[in-house]
């Protein structure tokens, strides 16, 4: 991979290392809480590791070949194994937080694996860990191929890469050790989050400068999704972190944001991490593996189009329905139920699009499991988007909302969804990628595909159940009009749902285990092949872009 | 003619990205910049006081403990939650919060009243382990906040940067924040008084943890559940309230 880079480039790649351990130097020597300190030698650590393989090729001989004629794939390989290492990372941690919501001594009296610490472990490896990585591999593959053009820099997809998950890292070791800010989905500290911005604006620019290398005249949808997907996730990630540390030398920050207006910005931060980072990225991926492996062109343009702007236009509204019966005021609420019902349309648009493009491949959804992990998303797409609408409008919500119902939705989207359309393109892309004839064993992917299955509906069915008896409970008045249960009572009859869930979930990480065997397999053990057509970028005179 | 008229933005990337910007950009504007003009979206309410040090150190363990998972604090307009938690919360009674900590999730019950309904024997004990108390409780124990030392040394920094975000911490408090959060864990010294000075003769000072010799995390968190929704009593005028703010239990 060292190999790929010219003797400059590497030099500017260790320059960028040893900045960046430097800066954690000063964290570690400077950090007056020992919080900041900690991740100042996380820091370090990170740096020192990836300094290690460069500076020991930093002579090695330079490439000879002309890159420009070849794609960049060393970024989206490791891209790939470092989403895949953190499914398994957030997938477990996920399964232990359920079994101590049903065995609560499995937090073993320690600080750090008590469940409001290792809670956000769970969503920010899932969301960011797995997620984010899966989309930056997945946004490097589809914007070179669909533009027939080169990743345009060399180093700069390695420092989206890594410093990306420099940043997964911080926030996730972070909890363990009490740094968060405990805004949900947007825990990470102040200096995580400028880190990310800096890569954020790295991977845009990365983006566009690819784009603008396109030997075709049009962008393709996939791209409009990953660039909604980048820009729109910094939007909401700037405004969301606005803080002030007590000190540069200490970990802690206060948000600028007050009270209800923070309970706003936090929403609207948080619904939209689902429209832009869960729904919008994730599209991006649906638009080009699934036409790809259907071998069957997306159904309809004009569809592609509606959803795409309904999508971008319509979430932005929808936060405040998180936020329904709050002292938030009532108008708030009220465009955020409107537009949140608004929003089945462009989402079903997207979900039929999927579906309709199926036609003509459906025997091929019957023997490739492959291609049924990405119709399967799409069904529960539709379904969590339908449900999602239902739950925004005011009196469900009343029943619904602080329950476990919540949970099963997102999990219908994060499971159902989000997860096995990365599996989807994930086993679409690792044969591509690595240049091998196919996945290693069919037979595994169809294990995954059923456990997959198997443990979202167990984990969905049970949360429906105990979200609707909490809710049920907690508004159940006797005859004598006093309530008739206590809060403990509803506790008691969570937990037979609770163990049921945390089994759902202990099947999907199954699965996920078994997908990492079969791609390691693959990797190691599947004969290579040259490509039945050529897989390499234009080079011949562009057609003018812009 | 829509058609046609993107077929020409999607040539363009940089247009494209502005788009994009553009159409995202109107939902959060005009949901959230009205909130800080509008008048009534944060109720008055003149007898509101500011957290005292250690209330505020005990929230900080609040947040870095990610409560928030499994308790809301926010009470809703419907009336079992009223029957049950007491009167719904106002924006006010949050203002002062950075972050807020209303919650989505309630596997344990809501806490923006807990203020006064239990005594400090009965959290500590709780927090030791909160199946001594609630046999059938699912959360986690919290032993290690009792043998932990609580900060102190910062805490004119956290009140400074409050103060700059429109708290009204004097700078009297700033400076006094450190031996403000000391004497309110420990009675019937010179530091007890200053905070009753400072933060009215309704600020509960004593040995929250039941140890007066050393101020724990224990004594700041407990401090903190203790003053929760007990800020001011502006919930409890002008709503369908059934009844007044519970005494202090000691």
């Amino acid at each position: 991979m060292i190999d790929k880079l010219t003797y400059s480039e590497r030099q500017s790649a260790s320059f960028i290392l040893v900045a960046v351990a430097v800066v954690g130097l000063l964290m570690a020597a400077f950090g007056n809480s020992n919080q900041l300190g900690v991740h100042g030698v996380i820091v370090m650590i990170f740096a020192a590791a990836l300094l290690y393989p460069v500076l020991s090729a930093i002579y090695a001989p330079e490439p000879v070949e002309d890159r420009e004629a070849s794609y960049y794939d060393d970024p989206i390989k490791v891209g790939i194994v470092l989403a895949m290492a953190w499914a398994i990372f957030g997938m477990f941690m996920g399964v232990w937080v359920a079994a101590q919501l049903a065995w609560p001594n499995l937090a073993f009296d320690a600080a750090w694996s008590t469940f409001g610490r290792l809670r956000p472990t769970h969503t920010s490896g899932i969301i960011f860990g797995f997620g984010g990585n899966a989309l930056i591999a997945t946004s490097f593959h589809v914007v070179q191929r669909t533009s027939r053009a080169r990743l345009a820099g060399q180093v700069s997809p390695w420092f989206v890469l890594f410093g990306y998950n420099l940043f997964c890292v911080l926030a996730v070791s972070g909890y363990f050790i009490g740094v968060t800010q405990s805004k949900e989905y947007a825990e990470a500290e102040w200096y995580a989050d400028l880190w990310l911005v800096v890569v954020w604006v790295t991977y845009f620019i990365l983006y566009l400068r690819t784009l603008a290398r396109r030997k075709e005249p049009h962008i393709y949808v996939a791209n409009w999704y990953f660039m909604a997907f980048i820009l729109v996730v910094a939007m909401l990630h700037i405004v969301n972190n606005l803080a002030i540390p007590i000190a540069w030398s200490s970990a802690k920050s206060y948000t600028i944001w007050p009270g209800v207006q923070d309970a706003m910005v936090q929403w609207w931060y948080g619904h939209n991490a689902v429209a832009f980072f869960l729904t919008a990225g994730f599209l991006g991926m649906l638009y080009y593996y699934l036409p790809v492996r259907a071998q069957r062109p997306i159904f309809s343009y004009r569809l592609s189009i509606l959803s795409f702007w309904g999508i971008v236009f319509f979430y932005m509204w929808a936060g405040s329905h998180h936020l329904h019966y709050t002292a938030l005021p009532h108008w708030v609420q009220t465009l955020g139920m409107t537009f949140s019902v608004m929003l089945l349309v462009p989402s079903w648009a997207s979900a039929g699009n999927a579906l309709l493009t199926l036609n003509g491949a459906w025997d091929r959804v019957r023997s490739d499991a492959t291609l049924r992990f990405m119709m399967a998303a799409a069904v529960f797409y539709g379904l969590s988007t339908f449900e999602g609408s239902f739950l925004a409008i005011r009196p469900v919500n009343a029943l619904s909302h602080y329950t476990d119902w919540t949970v099963g939705h997102v999990h219908a989207g994060a499971l159902g969804w989000v997860a096995l359309i990365t599996f989807g393109s994930i086993y679409t892309l690792v044969p591509t990628l690595w240049k091998r004839e196919r996945m290693y064993s069919a037979a595994l992917i169809e294990w995954h595909f059923w456990l997959a299955i198997a443990g979202t509906l167990i984990y969905i069915f049970a949360m429906w159940n105990s979200g609707i008896i909490q809710g049920l409970m907690w508004r159940t008045y006797t005859g004598e009009n006093t309530l008739a249960y206590s809060f403990v009572d509803s506790l008691v009859a969570m937990y037979p749902y609770y163990i049921a869930r945390a089994f759902g979930g202990l099947l999907f990480l199954i699965g996920a285990v078994i997908g990492c065997y079969n791609i390691w397999m693959t990797v190691k053990a599947v004969p290579s092949t040259v490509p039945a057509r050529p897989d390499a970028p234009e080079t011949a005179a562009a057609v003018p872009g812009e | 003619m829509a058609e046609l008229f993107h077929r020409k933005i999607e040539r363009s990337s940089i247009g494209f990205a502005i788009a994009i910007v553009a159409a995202a950009s109107v939902g959060g504007i005009i949901e959230i910049a009205p909130l800080f003009t509008i008048d009534g979206t944060v109720e008055e309410a003149p007898d509101m006081r500011v957290y005292t040090p250690l209330e505020l150190a005990g929230r900080n363990i609040y947040v870095r403990e990610g409560c928030y998972a499994c308790h809301s604090q926010m009470i809703r307009t419907l009336q079992d939650e009223v029957e049950r938690y007491g009167p719904y919360s106002l924006a006010v009674e949050s203002k002062y919060d950075r972050p807020m900590q209303w919650g989505s999730k309630r596997t344990g019950p809501d806490l923006a009243r807990i203020g006064g309904k239990y005594s400090d024997f009965w959290h500590v004990a709780h927090l030791m382990n909160p199946r001594d108390v609630v046999p059938e409780s699912n959360m986690p124990a919290y032993a290690y906040l009792a043998r932990t030392p609580l900060n102190l040394n910062d805490l004119p920094q956290h009140l400074a940067v409050q103060q700059t975000l429109g708290v009204p911490y004097t700078d009297e408090m700033v400076e006094n924040a450190a031996r403000d959060a000391y004497g309110q864990a420990v009675p019937d010294t010179d530091f007890a008084s200053g905070v009753s000075e400072r933060y009215g003769e309704a600020t509960q000072v004593r040995a929250f943890d039941g140890v007066a010799t050393q101020v724990t995390e224990m004594d700041a968190l407990v401090a903190y559940l203790q003053v929760l929704g007990r800020l001011t009593t502006a919930a409890y005028q002008n709503t369908a309230a059934p009844e007044l703010p519970p005494e202090p239990v000691e």
